[in-house]
């Protein structure tokens, strides 16, 4: 009861002190959303009803645009599958029904707040063009038909398409923490801190970008097609802050020496990797937000070679430098690869995206064993591969491809550094409040046990328990 | 009658379970066990960082046999789970008081 109350006060608080910032602004956010569809609606409306758009020339071409987005929003949701295959795979059974519910939860959560929220922050509306900060209203609505479900609103998809596309976006960013914090952080508390991270940290920094924010009014604007920096980084700086908060597992770094925790399933981590590239084809394909032949295929040709590239060269590292193949290593790879494509998949050719690929592959490597050495224990690589990758990637799109060039490399900088700066500060804050008010890591005897039983009083594989054992 | 407890190497057990049959054995019991002799264990790498792994996988197989077959069924289990190489494991004999068939309550060498 104790910890419910001051959960909820908790977020009350935040929440509170959230509208009063939204409340604060130039414009009254609800009035501006209304304003703005009532001015394009009254301008000329582009069509008399939906009646006329499906009798419009227009109405084929739109609603294959839409039909390809619905699906890369299905791909996306699809990623939270791989997500839960591959966070179960390199930890422990005796913490899966724990990672698994962290899995299952963080993306119904994460819709549900950027439905209330989440949507309306990263993407406040025109009137917030160029700032830092914007607040369309709550809720997601339709008044008007036309100017939100026909290509009045976009030539790609409809206002309920874009939502649901978005909102699959949002919740990895929460998933990529829950990897790293795996097998100790205590499942409220990393619940609140996911609640709250993709609720208003994520889309704030979302929208300095794709919202129409200051980094992409820039002269030279900020680019990241499909989110290296805004999904993957964001995501990888909230794990960082959650891990230096929370502490190595017990046992992992015990009298100098790094102690490795294997595993308890490469099937799973394989079957998850895969179902996560697969998700990736609409992650990136649809990041172009239509069905443009050329745009789409050259996407999905460019994410496939740098996640292939990916794999090969951090087998390559891999087997050099620790003299053994290692899956788990090659499996990072290929996640590499693709966080590493995500900022610029548009802008590549096939030979820019291999490169992009094999550097990945080799980073990924390096930092996976980098962060062994000080003593920052991520058990499945979340950081080594959305961080450390997704700011190679982000930075790939001023040396490679049709953007290269030193002011769009600046540009870069400034993007990666603003978003990683709020980000770790904000997450970083939020766990320390977090384990202020309720704590953050279960108790060693619970570790020890197995988060299953502790947090969960569940076994994974109850068929393959010792015998004797209830 | 006598309880014969053989450690042996996993891949062995067809053919040890196969020799007993050959001597007339009609039943065992096996689990998976772990165990180091003088076969050190091996390094493994997880990820960049190694470990030594000492507890190696052996099959336990434990018969109980009437005294009088017990020197036949251990030539046959020795023969049949020898590989010439370390870690073969190991065989122990030692004296049962008594043995129970559970459905028809036999007791005694009738039992096994």
């Amino acid at each position: 009861m104790k910890t419910i109350l001051k959960t909820s006060i908790l977020i009350a608080a935040i929440t509170g002190g959230f509208a009063l910032a939204a409340m604060a602004q130039d414009t009254t956010p609800a009035a501006a959303v209304a304003e703005a569809v009532a001015e394009a609606a009254a301008e000329a409306p582009k069509y008399a009803d939906m009646e006329a758009f499906q009798a419009s020339p227009g109405f084929s071409l739109f609603t294959t645009n839409n039909l390809w987005m619905m699906l890369c929003a299905s791909l996306v949701f699809l990623m939270h599958l791989g997500f839960a295959s591959v966070e179960s795979g390199l930890t422990r059974s005796k913490n899966t029904v724990n990672i698994l519910f962290k899995n299952t939860l963080v993306p119904c959560i994460g819709i549900l707040t950027y439905a209330i929220i989440g949507f309306n922050l990263m993407y406040p509306g025109g009137a917030f063009e160029g700032k830092w900060f914007g607040f369309g209203g709550f809720g997601i609505s339709v008044t008007d038909d036309v100017a939100s479900l026909t290509d009045a609103y976009a030539s790609g998809y409809t206002y309920w398409t874009d939502f649901l596309f978005q909102s699959m976006f949002a919740a990895t960013a929460a998933t990529i923490v829950s990897g790293a914090v795996a097998e100790r952080i205590k499942l409220s508390s990393f619940l609140v801190f996911a609640t709250l991270f993709v609720t208003f940290s994520y889309p704030i920094t979302g929208m300095w970008k794709w919202g129409g924010g200051w980094l992409n009014a820039m002269e030279t604007p900020f680019y990241d097609f499909a989110g290296s920096t805004i999904v993957h980084s964001v995501g990888g700086w909230g794990a960082l802050a959650g891990v230096i908060i929370l502490g190595p597992r017990l046992g992992k770094y015990v009298g100098g020496k790094i102690r490795p925790i294997l595993g308890h399933s490469m099937p799973l981590a394989t079957i998850g990797v895969f179902l996560l590239w697969l998700g990736w084809f609409g992650f990136n394909g649809g990041s172009v937000l239509s069905a443009d032949p050329a745009a789409v295929s050259l996407t999905l040709v460019t994410t496939c070679m740098a996640a292939a590239a990916g794999a090969v060269a951090a087998m390559m590292t891999a087997w050099t430098i620790l003299k053994k193949p290692d899956l788990s290593m090659v499996l990072n790879g290929i996640l590499a690869g693709l966080v590493g494509i995500t900022a610029g998949a548009d802008q590549m050719g096939p030979t820019s995206s291999v490169i992009i690929g094999l550097v990945s592959g080799v980073l990924v490597v390096l930092s996976v064993l980098f962060f062994d050495k000080i003593k920052i224990d991520d058990p499945v690589g979340a950081i080594s591969v959305h961080l450390v990758c997704g700011i190679w990637g982000t930075l790939a799109v001023g040396i490679f491809g049709n953007l290269a060039g030193g002011k769009q490399l600046m540009s870069q900088i400034i993007g990666i550094v603003a978003v990683g700066v709020f980000t770790f500060v904000v997450a970083f804050i939020l766990f320390f409040v977090v384990k202020l008010v309720m704590g953050l890591r279960v108790s060693a005897e619970e570790e020890t046990e197995g988060l299953d039983i502790g947090e969960h009083g569940n076994h994974a594989y109850p068929d393959f328990q010792p015998l004797g054992e209830k | 009658m006598k309880k014969i407890e053989a450690i042996i190497k996993p891949f062995k057990l067809e053919e040890v379970k196969d020799a007993l049959a050959d001597v007339g054995i009609e039943g065992m019991t096996v689990t998976e066990v772990k165990g180091f002799g003088r076969q050190k264990g091996h390094t493994e790498i997880y990820r960049g960082s190694e470990y030594t792994v000492d507890f190696l996988p052996k099959i336990k197989v434990e018969i109980v046999v009437a005294d009088s077959v017990a020197s036949t069924v251990l030539g046959a289990i020795v023969k049949a789970a020898k590989t010439g190489k370390i870690g073969d494991g190991k065989v122990f004999v030692s004296s049962i008081d008594d043995a129970i068939r559970i459905r028809t309550e036999e007791k005694g060498e009738s039992a096994v």
